[in-house]
């Protein structure tokens, strides 16, 4: 490692000159000049700062302040709006795409975002041994098992992954400076809407000489740029006033501090230390202790993940509907939310979350609503039953409260002893799930990761698909996504999507539980304050006093 | 004297090494992969895992892991965290700011520590003596987590900012010395107690000398030596012992440090610091015992 | 002797197992016999209000530990969500059956038997790890004091691997390492991996005191009588070489027992000491510290029991050293 060093001072270097160059040559004329800056609760994030590396939130936040992908998600309602491209068209109905460029946007760096730094960043992320956690995003490309290898007999075999055939997807063409040309494998019409997601963000030329040293200094090209990360302290974000986006940021700086106990952070926007907590301790949520605290400086929002019990639908008795729909209606959702997650729960009533475009209200009908009676009447009809429920669960987070709960709703309605059933950490949970070694039910959740109905259903109950924990498949359900997938009117395969998820009742592939909601408290000194659809603040937007 | 430092200096390596290697092999030895359960809601792709694996040598034998470890910490590198951040720095970062908490925490202990044990030791058996007997006993029970709690919840303290101020670290400070506060108030009242009675007080006694000179001079002097060992060696206990003063008013020393590594199973941060503090303690134990032979003449070192 | 140690003993409450022990300043008890010694402490402690009182309160946690059914008639992990939070209700006090003395938790469990129950884990956990230490670290203790060269060397050593990890953080690294590989161990693994882990993390400081006396008592003339009329190691270790040990032993073990109580807290409020399904005082500080603002009584009642019991132990043992301690008489 000792070949880092001189390369961070000299990126470091560069970028103050050329920084400081940009500011007295361009200067651009502002008629309110905010110089405000404001402070976030945060947590190390737990990879190196790389669009396609970063999956969790406290990474993601700063990824978004840091770059802009082609499409961005509207903080308000979540729809899909060009950000860094001028266009994302398709003339054969989703296969092929060409994207092109706003001209004029630059990296902090003071270079281009060419057509280049897309296509090169997505071949980076796809690259098997890069070892990237969001690489798999890119499977839609074309050519994308050339480059992204498996371990043949999985982590504990002795083989290894082979080196991939390809370093480049053959799906991705760049046409000249601003425009590139992406071929799917197969057509897909949300194409626009899944490049929203951070993994999809592009890379600057600078990543490539050394991907290391940029993890732990970015160059983007977001409305924000990193001016200090003190590690395990705080990292502070400036405003990159060559920024090109549509939302300009109205304050100078944005400083995310890190604080190691919730309880201590929420103190500090109380007592105005800091000025914003994305989700207060739980404690606080005991007769709404946060309101009376913050008043109209709180919000309290559904966010786009949800609650599910899988089935393992290849036993017995398991493999019937209607002891499925029996469990799901046996379960009474509305108590245990109030109960165990002090109605800081919605119950849910069909399979996708309601911050989804595409959503519609009550697809599950009486199927998910608890009715001990006909639960049971439908139990006992059932020709073959699982002679005792269990539910499956990590005990490295807190899930013991509610499925001891929820178990207990099963228990009293249909009279059948359920038990649940904890795993050591979520890795071994996991690993049983995916390998189909579960005798009993276990949970599950999902997390949207760009807000269209589709996925909710393509990767969770598709046959064979990647999130599938309960091996559901079902002919017709997959013909009609295939329809769906293959319809090139956004609308219109949205109705598809939604006559796909009415078969779901009927089939009662996962139980549907609740969706998360978020309490938020932010300090006085904040003015406008946006969260967005997944329920981060929306940086650019607010406005200090 | 100067073989004894260097015998003392050769029997402490196995020492280092014994101890960095059981925390070692507690942190990595772990069952299950520290990389599985780090994707959210879903598994973890292949091609993550395994590089991350690679990269961290854990698909080669503890030993040999341990060997490659303490190979690089010889050439002062620390490695690096799961998330790229060279641990090197993190350490350079939380030990300057854990290392002013420890002093703040010594000084007050100290001042307050050695006030009230004079205080106690000149006036035995008095009611001061036995009130402040008490107090010690009770500063001695109450678990710090409970002192620390209230006085920030009950008092509406705000955190120490991050590049942690002197001025701000005087109620952490104090709090996180409250336990050792009263073991240097017995401490000192002890030896007080047991010095008045030496030969030496009593022929200074004897000469003529003022009370105020015989107790400053002569009975302080010499009841100090064991206060100052244990305030030496109670700087470094300090330093590894904040985890939970840190906490309470998020202080981004090495306790707080440690705590979150634990819990995100950043075994590389954990092995380091603990490290370090062995270290710290093997050096701050040999200091004190050399110290004490240059103190008290009548102690010999062969 | 003069050994370059501090004559203390440590808490392992923070600060950790700071420094290390008593070297035992203790000289050897040259002309008493050791009845002599133990009589006259009790005559001198029967007489001291800090012993009786803190021996009273001790009898009372004991017999609380040992028959929470005496105290209590309601069951301490029963939940019942309709009642979470309810405040104390002081009327209850003096109706023996009723429940709610000193309110519920969130959970709905009553704090009042959960602080009743919660006695036994404190004082099983802190009375096994002090035997366990006395045990382990008496034993190697005596082998390397009456045994001494390479032995005593290695095996002290083999200490300082252990006295080097600052208590708190040894403990934390040691109990996250092991509690996780079963996710729904019985209460007894999880107690028996506390007590274990202050076994492991506290007997070097036990064989220190015990080594100091094995070498102050070798140097006894009495012994080297002994020795020369042909007296087996056993023996003289029995006869002569324990006695003159108990007094620091105790002392400082009643002590650290008090210190010992106060670190299970510690580390269950970290969240990795005892679990569910124990009920431990520190486990209930531990929950209620979010709830200061709403519910203060939730952490004001168990932790008011944690420090009168941390108490009563050091207060029982600094009384016993003061009475040991000829010096101080």
């Amino acid at each position: 490692m000792r070949g880092i060093t001189p390369w961070k001072v000299a990126v470091g270097l560069t970028a103050v000159a050329l920084a400081a160059a940009g500011c007295s040559s361009a200067d651009p004329v502002e008629p309110e000049k905010k110089d405000g800056s404001f402070i976030i609760s945060w947590s190390e994030p737990q990879n190196p700062l790389i669009p396609a590396g970063t999956s969790e939130t406290q990474g993601g936040v700063v990824i978004d302040a840091l770059f802009t992908g082609l499409t961005s998600y509207a903080a308000k309602d979540a729809k899909t709006e060009m950000a860094n491209a001028e266009s994302i068209t398709s003339a054969d109905n989703g296969k092929t795409w060409t994207v092109k460029l706003k001209s004029g946007w630059k990296w902090h760096d003071g270079t281009t975002v060419t057509a280049k730094n897309y296509v090169d960043a997505w071949n980076y992320g796809a690259y098997s041994p890069n070892g990237l956690i969001n690489g798999t995003f890119f499977a839609d490309i074309d050519g994308f098992a050339d480059v992204h290898t498996e371990d043949p007999d999985g982590e504990e075999g002795p083989q290894k992954a082979p080196t991939p055939a390809a370093k480049e997807m053959k799906g991705l063409k760049v046409v000249d400076e601003t425009s590139f040309q992406v071929t799917l494998g197969a057509p897909s019409n949300l194409w626009p809407i899944k490049v929203g997601y951070s993994a999809f963000m592009p890379l600057p030329d600078a990543f490539f000489k050394d991907p290391a040293a940029f993890g732990q200094n970015p160059i983007g090209n977001g409305p924000f740029k990193l001016s200090k990360w003190t590690k395990n302290t705080e990292l502070v974000v400036t405003r990159f006033d060559d920024y090109q986006g549509a939302e300009k940021p109205k304050v100078k700086d944005v400083i995310f501090r890190v604080y190691t106990d919730d309880a201590a952070a929420y103190e500090d926007v109380k007592n105005g230390t800091i000025d914003f907590q994305q989700q207060v301790p739980s404690a606080k949520l005991v007769g709404n202790l946060y309101k009376t605290d913050f008043a109209d400086r709180s919000s309290n929002k559904p966010i786009s993940s949800s609650a599910f019990i899988a089935m393992p639908t290849w036993l017995p008795g398991y493999n019937d509907p209607n002891i499925r729909k029996a469990i799901s209606m046996a379960i009474d959702r509305q108590l245990v939310i109030d109960k165990i997650f002090n109605g800081t729960r919605i119950p849910m009533n069909g399979w996708v979350n309601p911050n989804m475009s595409g959503y519609k209200a009550d697809v599950c009908g009486a199927n998910c609503k608890f009715d001990a009676t006909a639960a049971k009447a439908l139990w006992d009809a059932a020709p073959v039953k699982p002679k005792d429920l269990s539910l499956a669960y990590n005990g490295d987070a807190s899930h013991k409260g509610w499925v001891d709960a929820v178990c207990g709703s099963i228990t009293n309605a249909l009279g059948v002893p359920c038990v649940g059933k904890p795993f050591p950490t979520f890795g071994e949970f996991r690993t049983l799930v995916t390998t189909e070694k579960m005798t009993g039910m276990s949970r599950a959740g999902w997390q949207a990761d760009y807000p269209s109905i589709e996925n909710w259903l393509n990767p969770l109950l598709k046959t064979g698909a990647s999130s599938n924990d309960g091996k559901f498949s079902d002919a017709a359900f997959d013909a009609k996504l295939k329809e769906a997938d293959g319809t090139a009117d956004l609308a219109a395969a949205e109705k598809l999507y939604q006559d796909a998820e009415a078969m779901l009742p009927n089939l009662m592939p996962t139980i549907p539980l609740w969706h998360s909601s978020q309490q938020t408290v932010w300090s006085e000194k904040l003015d406008t304050v946006v969260i967005n659809t997944f329920g981060e603040l929306d940086l650019a937007s607010v406005t200090v006093k | 004297m100067g073989r004894y430092a260097l015998r003392r200096l050769l029997q402490a390596i196995p020492v280092f090494i014994g101890s960095t290697f059981l925390i070692w092999f507690l942190v990595w030895g772990l069952p299950g992969d520290p990389f599985a359960g780090r994707c959210g809601e879903r598994k973890c792709p292949d091609a993550y895992v395994t590089y991350m694996t690679d990269k961290f040598n854990l698909d080669e034998p503890l030993y040999v892991q341990y060997l490659i470890y303490l190979k690089n910490l010889l050439t002062g590198n620390f490695g690096q965290t799961f998330n790229g951040t060279e641990i090197g720095d993190l350490l350079a970062q939380a030990f300057p700011i854990s290392i002013k908490l420890a002093l703040v925490a010594v000084v007050a202990e100290a001042l307050i520590g050695i006030t009230a044990g004079v205080l106690t030791g000149l006036r035995r058996g008095s009611f001061i003596d036995n009130l402040v007997l008490v107090s010690t006993l009770v500063l001695i029970a109450v678990p710090i987590f409970v002192i620390g709690l209230v006085a920030r919840y009950a008092l509406g303290l705000s955190s120490v900012s991050p590049d942690a101020p002197f001025v701000e670290l005087i109620i952490p400070g104090i709090i996180l010395a409250s336990g050792s506060m009263a073991y240097i108030t017995r401490l000192t009242r002890v030896n007080l107690v047991e010095n008045r009675r030496a030969d030496y007080v009593r022929t200074a006694v004897a000469k003529g000398l003022t009370p105020s000179r015989v107790t400053g001079v002569h009975l302080l002097r010499n009841s100090m030596i064991p206060v100052v060992t244990w305030l030496g060696l109670d700087l470094g206990a300090l330093m590894g012992g904040a985890i939970v003063t840190e906490g309470i008013f998020n202080i981004r020393g090495i306790g707080g440090l440690l705590f979150g590594a634990i819990s995100r199973r950043e075994s590389g941060i954990v092995v380091s610091i603990v490290a370090i503090l062995v270290l710290v303690y093997l050096i701050v134990n040999l200091l004190v015992d050399l110290l004490y032979g240059v103190l008290d003449p009548r102690i010999r070192y062969e | 002797m003069s050994s370059p140690e501090v004559a203390t003993a440590t808490s392992p409450t923070e600060p950790p197992a700071a420094p290390v022990t008593p070297a035992a300043a203790e000289p050897a008890p040259r002309k008493e016999k050791s009845r002599g010694l133990w009589s006259d402490a009790w005559y001198e402690l029967r007489r001291k209000p800090l012993f009786v009182v803190s021996a009273i309160l001790i009898a009372f946690f004991v017999l609380m530990a040992a028959f929470p059914q005496l105290f209590s008639s309601v069951d301490p992990g029963y939940k019942d969500l309709n009642r979470s939070l309810t405040p104390p209700d002081f009327g209850a006090w003096f109706q023996f059956g009723q429940g709610g003395q000193f309110g519920y938790d969130v959970q709905g469990q009553d704090i009042y038997a959960r602080v009743i129950y919660g006695a036994r884990a404190s004082i099983v956990v802190g009375v096994c790890a002090v035997l366990g230490n006395m045990l382990l670290g008496g034993f190697f203790g005596i082998l390397s004091g009456y045994l001494g060269g390479w032995i005593d060397s290695v095996l002290a050593r083999f200490g300082d691997v252990f006295l080097g990890l600052p208590f708190v953080l040894g403990a934390l690294v040691i109990l996250s390492t092991f509690a996780p590989v079963q996710s729904n161990p019985s209460a007894f693994r999880i107690t028996s991996l506390v007590i274990l882990t202050f076994i492991a993390l506290g007997w070097p400081s036990f064989a220190r005191i015990m080594r100091a006396a094995v070498l102050s008592t070798k140097q006894l003339d009495y012994v080297h009588a002994a020795k020369a009329l042909g007296a087996k190691p056993g023996r003289i270790i029995f006869r002569h070489v324990l006695p003159n040990a108990v007094a620091p032993m105790v002392v400082v073990g009643t002590i650290t027992l008090g210190g010992y109580i106060g670190a299970e807290a510690t580390l269950s409020f970290l969240g990795v000491g005892l679990r569910e399904p124990v009920v431990s005082w520190g486990i209930m500080i531990g929950d209620s510290r979010q709830y200061m603002e709403p519910a203060p009584y939730m952490m004001a009642f168990p932790a008011a029991f944690l420090v009168i019991a941390v108490l009563s132990f050091v207060m029982l043992g600094d009384a016993v050293r003061d009475a040991l301690d000829p010096k101080l008489r």
